[in-house]
């Protein structure tokens, strides 16, 4: 056979698969456009009109975003970083699972991060970011981010962007009411969604009702280095506790979450948890039970939960159990928990930018039910209570509504503010964002969402001063908004531009995972913070190369540690002999380059784990088990230098019985 | 799916194989024509193509470094050459030296090139970079500290340079972040080396 034939054919099947690309993508439109009209928001024969839009998201090669927008993603259990308004993505931060791009719970250092008290998870279900506030607005310090899936919080530091803490959270199940930030970043908040038996035990499940409980936890944020530490953990009713929003402002103190299934049901949840007419706003006097557990309340109980540290020094991390948590029976605390009755099972429950107004979105309602602060102090001074639950004081709903936004949607799901006083509400069902004016509880504007959107989200639009000039949907559903890639398709998200009296769609673009919220800040808070290396002088890494000359093997017993150095674009060292089979080789390899963006990468044949991807100034560390001898390359990963291909190097593997000694070489 | 990807590229390393072209290009040629080669060998099991992959192999060597540099008309190689005017591109414009060696400067600037430097600079031996001992009878010390605090404008805009890294088979001179202070310490040591 021939070279020529071979390519011959090759050439006719791209062809062909060319043609019939766009034969499909023809017909495709074709069907769309006829199928859909205009109603799938997509630019018009205007052409004025989509250049004008095309212009508001264009970044001009080599210019900046105007905001970070930080994505939970979902199933992924990381969190992904976007630019707004191109909707370019920047990163993808590893937060609650392995990632083997950079070696993120698989290197020795970064293994601990994942420990829990059920062992090492490799995966969560990330939902809700949240930026930290200094007097109610974002001052860019930390990323707060919950795992749904197995209850934690993990803080990432927004200089280095990368997770520098996770704390587990016990007695919890579906950390989803999580993780909401007061406004001085006193707390970061998680509420469990599922009630379950605290402490756990063995119990039959048709016993649920009264007995299972629902803790919401208070995670105490340490000012100076944001170290978190659980202050103290309500045991509430055993509700399922949806989302949460803190008071702030005049409402600075309380915080909110939503309950559903407040009928206790434990099975066939779709039906029978949605038999009340309402389920309840839980407002909650943090400050009032602060106090008390300073002064001595609440009870010590046995627990287990893990705490893990990062530390840019040592570039490793630490994993501690903690054995107890401090809770509090909320009947104890006269004064601080009420439940405002809402319609249908609410959702998302989101405070006014200036604490006036908290917002319950009941998502089996068509009406959004907007509490007042005031008249809910005014209704608990006046201790006008409309029946209890479990002994914990039920407002009437009367008493403390401000306002019924009718707003014509179904399904509203989540409410943010642009600091004009306006609000948006998601629509879910009805797969729109309203648009409408908090006081007056007015409809302005509606756009709808491609579509199902869950949450949205405007920079700063959980703070009291939102930078009100973009809006995003964060659809559930994507159908045939991009190219078709298989059944299985990223989450689609839509960019609006909110800054005039009408919303405009202005962007559609991909998100990766499932974004369930997202938090964003401008980039003229971030960028100029954002750190380019790690000092190698102050690199504290117990198994650091800090200088070449310090480069060398040592074997304690089958144990071999490798300290290693990397620079454009060798190894120090690049020929090792003297490993042997059933040894377990620890590669310790430090980056020596001290220049913004230039990252080595370190992968060896038949590495069991990820590779390592290893920023400069840093030490990374991966195992590495020989099952065969031979003479085994490795090699960088990351297209470092004009000479990238060139950094190699070789490791000879002799047998288990061999004499032959550890010796190590470069350049020799 | 794998072929349609790489056989586009065969004419132009048949074409090339004659021709002189930069190591990195060539290396990345080599590869895909040893996939290439491989897949061939799958595909068609012919003998005979193993020939052309050891023929590859061979010129690996002979082609190196004689096309891409423009010293090749100086009889003495860049790093051999002595150039005391030239004081480089960069933040360093003058730089007095005292009488004698600071051994304190000089201490703290072995310091720092132990950890920084000598990954690349070996003392007295060529390695990755020139070494060096003997570095201020070639340079003035201001091309020295302008080549460690602007290595990237250097390497594009300082004719020496330019040929050096040439020499140095297009090995990039790393910034490696040092102070004005830090490489005024690493020149004194340098002092020391002759
Ligand atoms: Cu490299």
């Amino acid at each position: 056979m021939s070279l020529h034939f071979l390519k011959k054919i090759t050439i006719n099947i791209s062809t062909m698969k060319k043609y019939s690309f766009y034969l499909a993508a023809i017909l495709g439109s074709i069907l769309l456009l006829t199928g859909c009209g205009n109603q799938n928001g997509k630019a018009s024969s205007d052409g004025a009109l989509a250049s004008n839009n095309a212009e508001k998201v264009y970044v001009a090669p080599g210019e900046h975003d105007e905001f970070y927008a930080f994505m939970s993603g979902g199933y992924s259990g990381n969190v992904t970083v976007y630019g707004l308004p191109s909707g370019r993505m920047f990163k993808e931060i590893p937060v609650f699972s392995q990632f083997p791009t950079n070696g993120y719970g698989y290197s020795e250092e970064t293994k601990p991060m994942l420990e829990t008290s059920f062992g090492f998870i490799p995966a969560d279900d990330s939902h809700h970011p949240d930026i930290s506030q200094t007097n109610g607005e974002l001052d860019g310090r930390w990323l707060f981010i919950n795992g749904n899936n197995t209850p934690r919080i993990a803080r990432i530091d927004l200089k280095t962007f990368e997770t520098a803490e996770i704390i587990e959270v016990p007695n919890s199940a579906g950390n989803h009411s999580s993780s909401y930030i007061t406004e001085n970043s006193e707390y970061v908040v998680a509420g469990t969604r599922f009630s379950v038996p605290i402490p756990q035990r063995d119990m039959p499940i048709k016993d649920y009702k009264g007995n299972f409980k629902g803790a919401l936890s208070f995670i105490s944020v340490e000012p100076e280095t944001g170290r978190m530490d659980i202050k103290f953990q309500l045991i509430m009713p055993g509700f399922n506790y949806d989302l949460s929003h803190p008071g702030r402002g005049k409402s600075h103190g309380w915080f909110f979450f939503t309950t559903y299934n407040t009928e206790e049901a434990n099975s066939l949840l779709e039906v029978n948890a949605s038999q009340n007419d309402k389920d309840f706003i839980a407002a909650v006097n943090w400050k009032k039970i602060e106090e008390y557990v300073e002064n001595g309340g609440g009870t010590m109980v046995p627990a287990n939960y893990t705490h893990n540290v990062y530390s840019d020094e040592t570039h490793s991390a630490t994993s501690t159990m903690k054995k107890e948590v401090l809770t509090v029976d909320p009947t104890k605390v006269p004064g601080a928990i009420f439940f405002m009755p809402t319609p249908k099972s609410p959702h998302g429950v989101d405070v006014s930018p200036s604490g006036d107004y908290i917002i319950g979105n009941g998502k089996l309602s068509a009406d959004l039910t907007a509490f007042s602060f005031d008249k809910m102090i005014a209704a608990i001074e006046g201790e006008k209570f409309d029946g209890e639950a479990y002994g914990l004081p039920i407002l009437k709903f009367e008493d403390v509504l401000g306002g019924t936004v009718k707003s014509g949607g179904l399904g509203p799901l989540h409410t943010e503010f642009d600091g004009e006083g306006n609000a948006y509400t998601t629509f879910f069902i009805s797969s729109e964002v309203v648009k409408w004016k908090l006081g007056t509880w007015e409809v302005i504007d509606r756009k709808p969402t491609f579509y199902s959107v869950g949450h949205c989200m405007i920079p700063g639009g959980n703070s009291r001063k939102p930078f009100g000039k973009y809006l995003i949907s964060l659809n559930k559903i994507t159908k045939d908004r991009y190219l078709p890639t298989g059944p299985e398709l990223e989450h689609s998200a839509q960019l609006y531009d909110i800054s005039g009296d009408k919303m405009e769609l202005i962007y559609d673009f991909p998100t990766h995972g499932e974004p369930h919220y997202a938090a964003a800040i401008p980039a003229s808070i971030l960028a100029p913070k954002s750190q380019k290396i790690y000092k190698l002088a102050e690199n504290e890494h117990p198994f650091a190369t800090k200088n070449v000359s310090e480069a060398r093997i040592v074997r304690e017993g089958n144990e071999v540690h490798v300290y290693m150095a990397m620079i454009r674009s060798h190894f120090t060292p690049d020929n090792i002999e003297g490993i042997k089979v059933g040894d377990k080789v620890y590669f310790h390899i430090t980056n020596h380059e001290q220049d913004f963006d230039v990252p080595h990468g370190f992968m060896m044949i038949g590495q069991k784990n990820s590779g390592l991807l290893i920023m400069p100034g840093q030490t990374k560390t991966s195992v590495w088990e020989p099952k065969q001898e031979g003479v085994w390359p490795f090699y960088c990963t990351d297209f470092c230098s004009a000479l990238h291909q060139e950094m190699q190097g070789y490791i000879r593997v002799s047998p288990a019985n061999s004499k032959i000694d550890l010796s190590w070489s470069l350049g020799e | 799916m794998t072929l349609v990807i790489f056989f586009p590229f065969y004419p132009t390393y048949i074409c090339s194989i004659n021709k002189p072209i930069n190591r990195l290009k060539m290396k990345i040629v080599l590869r895909n024509i040893v996939v290439v080669l491989s897949l061939m060998l799958v595909a068609c099991g012919g003998k005979e193509e193993k020939k052309k992959e050891g023929f590859s192999v061979d010129r690996a060597k002979t082609l190196e470094k004689t096309t891409e540099s423009p010293a090749v008309t100086n009889a003495v190689s860049a790093s051999e050459r002595v150039d005391l005017d030239n004081k480089g591109v960069g933040p360093i414009k003058s730089v007095t030296l005292s009488p004698e060696i600071d051994a304190e400067m000089a201490k703290k600037g072995e310091e720092v090139y132990s950890q920084m430097c000598m990954a690349c600079h070996r003392v007295d031996k060529k390695f990755i970079g020139p070494a060096p001992t003997g570095i201020l009878k070639r340079r003035s010390p201001e091309w020295v500290m302008n080549m460690i605090l602007n290595p990237e404008v250097m390497v594009k805009e300082d004719p020496l340079a330019k040929e050096l890294m040439a020499e140095f088979n297009g090995a990039p001179m790393a910034n490696q972040g040092l102070t004005e202070e830090q490489a005024r310490n690493v020149l004194e040591y340098f002092r020391t080396l002759d």
